[in-house]
């Protein structure tokens, strides 16, 4: 972070002289270290819950290992419920669930919830999409070398479908930025909240610039960092 | 001992039972290579697959050895499956693993956790099947008979008593065929396990197997010795698999012949009597003349077999019929 600052005030006369408005240049600098710890949290919570459901939804799938048609479906309806509604307004509808979960509706901690609970049913579809894509030879294939469920999952899907699920990580990363900016809206903090309140509540355009800007720098480096991780896997 | 009693299996389609296979009854020894062949749809994949259960029968008993398959609980059919191997058209490799990964799989699947003692078997397998050099490759980068080769070690690793073949050589050219069934041929004589192979081609058949069933839309319609079934298939489908991997002149097309003149004969030869003189010793006594149409001398697995097609003339024709059959060799004639 104080590389960051310094960076800033070493530039800091050009960077008066391109954003006027701009008066608090560390503010800005908290306000993006807000949104990659939002962004960092939320990507990880989502990945360590949305894997496991992904891996149900495709187990329970029609036709599948362990095919249950109602579980399929109420977990089906379940994500396309949470899917549905824009991520700004399924947000404001879980405040009451957000205050109850981490004490708070506000800043990051207040963030965290409603950005998982919007990005799981997301990335679980993803997954879901990326273990179909396994051949299904391969997989009988296990099933007669006397494999389990489980170790078919952990030997078979998994790393067969590590490409997709890479890139499913990617898209779901760069989902959740947007969601992180919507978040700051409703006082979440973070870039979001200085475009809003300053860019467009005080009316200097030159936040909602900067902001634009950083946004997307950070969505380009997701996806350069992605595609060099499917790349590498993808060679295979 | 492989051995269905009354098995039967539907496929439910919606709503309604589709039958795949009709009730049968089919015992395949110990240590022989068995093939079934039939066109495609004829069921020859729901039957191999029934040996693993990977398709349940609905209906009838499957007996490896003493035990009943149908009555095996979830983990003791697990376990029996990994005695039996089993090799795919398409391969059905892990693309994200390597060749020693992929070979380890099964090992792994196992139990195996020392990683020296699987590393030894790994080498043992891949410089049985002729891959050594390629242990650190991925899929991607072998030919489509060097990925067969990687799944017959794999296939091999646990010592199945049996390795189940589905079109194993359907994928792969003329010559990389041979060279595959050369290795199951090797395999099933060196580690006398039971192979049984499916295929739809009659010369896959007559390199390997020892018998065979020919399957018609769901129904084994013919079975026994491959030389028997090759030489005399009874069923119109056995014939036209017969006659595929014959030249038409050989496979006895009669009309060919409606303007040849003399009384026209196929000779069956087999075994020793391929390489006796005689039917020029025949001739020579019974002072007939024979002109040969068509004919071939092959080999049923290892079995030497000739076929001869031949117009034959003079008084002496019956008698000479008489004498071939009592030196062993099967004669027909052909009507016309
Ligand atoms: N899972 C399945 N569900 C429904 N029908 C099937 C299924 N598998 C095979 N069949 C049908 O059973 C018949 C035999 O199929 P199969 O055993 O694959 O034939 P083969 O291997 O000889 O080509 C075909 O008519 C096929 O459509
Ligand atoms: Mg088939």
């Amino acid at each position: 972070m104080s590389m960051m600052m310094s960076t800033f005030s070493a530039t800091a006369p050009v960077l008066q002289h391109l954003f006027p408005d701009i008066e608090d240049w560390s503010e800005l600098a908290q306000a993006c270290l807000d949104t990659l710890l939002m962004l960092g949290g939320s990507l990880t919570l989502t990945v360590l819950f949305g894997l496991p459901l992904g891996v149900l939804l495709y187990l329970t799938g029609k036709g599948q290992l362990r095919a249950m048609p109602k579980l399929y479906g109420a977990l089906s309806l379940t994500v396309n419920i949470l899917r549905s509604p824009p991520f700004i307004i399924l947000m404001i509808v879980l405040l009451p669930l957000t205050s109850l979960l981490v004490g708070t509706k506000l800043g990051i901690r207040g963030a965290i919830p409603p950005l998982v609970i919007g990005a799981v049913p997301f990335f679980a579809r993803l997954v879901e999409t990326a273990f179909r894509e396994v051949e299904h030879g391969v997989i009988e294939a296990s099933q007669a070398m006397g494999a389990t469920t489980w170790q078919i999952v952990r030997h078979v899907l998994l790393p067969e479908a590590r490409v997709g699920i890479w890139a499913s990580v990617t898209v779901t990363a760069i989902a959740l930025v947007g969601y992180t900016a919507m978040g700051g809206a409703i006082g979440a903090g973070g870039l979001g909240d200085l475009a809003y309140r300053y860019g467009y509540l005080s009316n200097k355009p030159d936040y909602m610039i900067v902001t634009v800007l950083l946004l997307i720098v950070l969505v380009q480096i997701l996806q350069v960092i992605g595609d060099r991780i499917v790349g590498y896997y993808g060679r295979r | 001992m492989i051995r269905f009693v009354d098995v039967h299996k539907s496929y439910r389609v919606d709503g309604k039972d589709i039958p795949a296979l009709h009730p049968f009854s089919l015992d395949i020894s110990d240590g022989e290579v068995f093939g079934i062949i039939g066109h495609s749809g004829a069921g020859k994949s729901t039957l191999i697959r029934l040996i693993n259960l990977l398709e349940r029968p609905s209906g009838g008993r499957i007996l490896l050895g003493d035990t009943e398959l149908t009555a095996l609980s979830e983990a003791s059919l697990r376990e029996q499956r990994r005695h039996i191997g089993m090799i795919f058209q398409h391969f059905n490799l892990l693309a994200s693993q390597t060749v020693a990964d992929n070979v380890a799989f099964p090992l792994r699947l196992a139990g195996a956790r020392e990683p020296a003692t699987i590393r030894a078997r790994v080498d043992e397998l891949l410089a049985r099947v002729g891959l050594t050099e390629h242990a650190d490759k991925y899929p991607s980068q072998l030919s489509g008979g060097q990925k067969q080769r990687v799944g017959i070690a794999r296939a091999l690793a646990n010592r199945p008593s049996i390795l189940l073949c589905d079109e194993a050589t359907s994928a792969l050219d003329p010559q990389t065929t041979a060279s595959v069934l050369e290795l199951l041929a090797e395999i099933n004589r060196e580690l006398k396990l039971t192979i049984v192979l499916i295929t739809h081609e009659m010369d896959v058949v007559r390199r390997v197997c020892d018998r065979v069933a020919v399957l018609d839309a769901g129904r084994i319609v013919e079975h026994g010795a491959v030389a028997d079934v090759f030489l005399h298939p009874q069923h119109a489908t056995t014939r036209r698999f017969v006659n595929e991997a014959l030249p038409e002149e050989v496979a006895g097309e009669q009309s060919l012949y409606q303007h040849v003149p003399g009384r026209i004969l196929r000779l069956s030869f087999r075994g020793e009597a391929t390489w006796s003189p005689t039917l020029g010793r025949v001739t020579r006594e019974t002072g007939v003349d024979f002109n040969i149409l068509a004919g071939r001398v092959d080999r049923i697995k290892d079995l030497p077999y000739g076929q001869l097609t031949l117009a034959m003339h003079g008084s002496g024709v019956d008698a000479a019929l008489q004498a071939l059959r009592q030196a062993g060799i099967e004669v027909e004639e052909l009507a016309r």
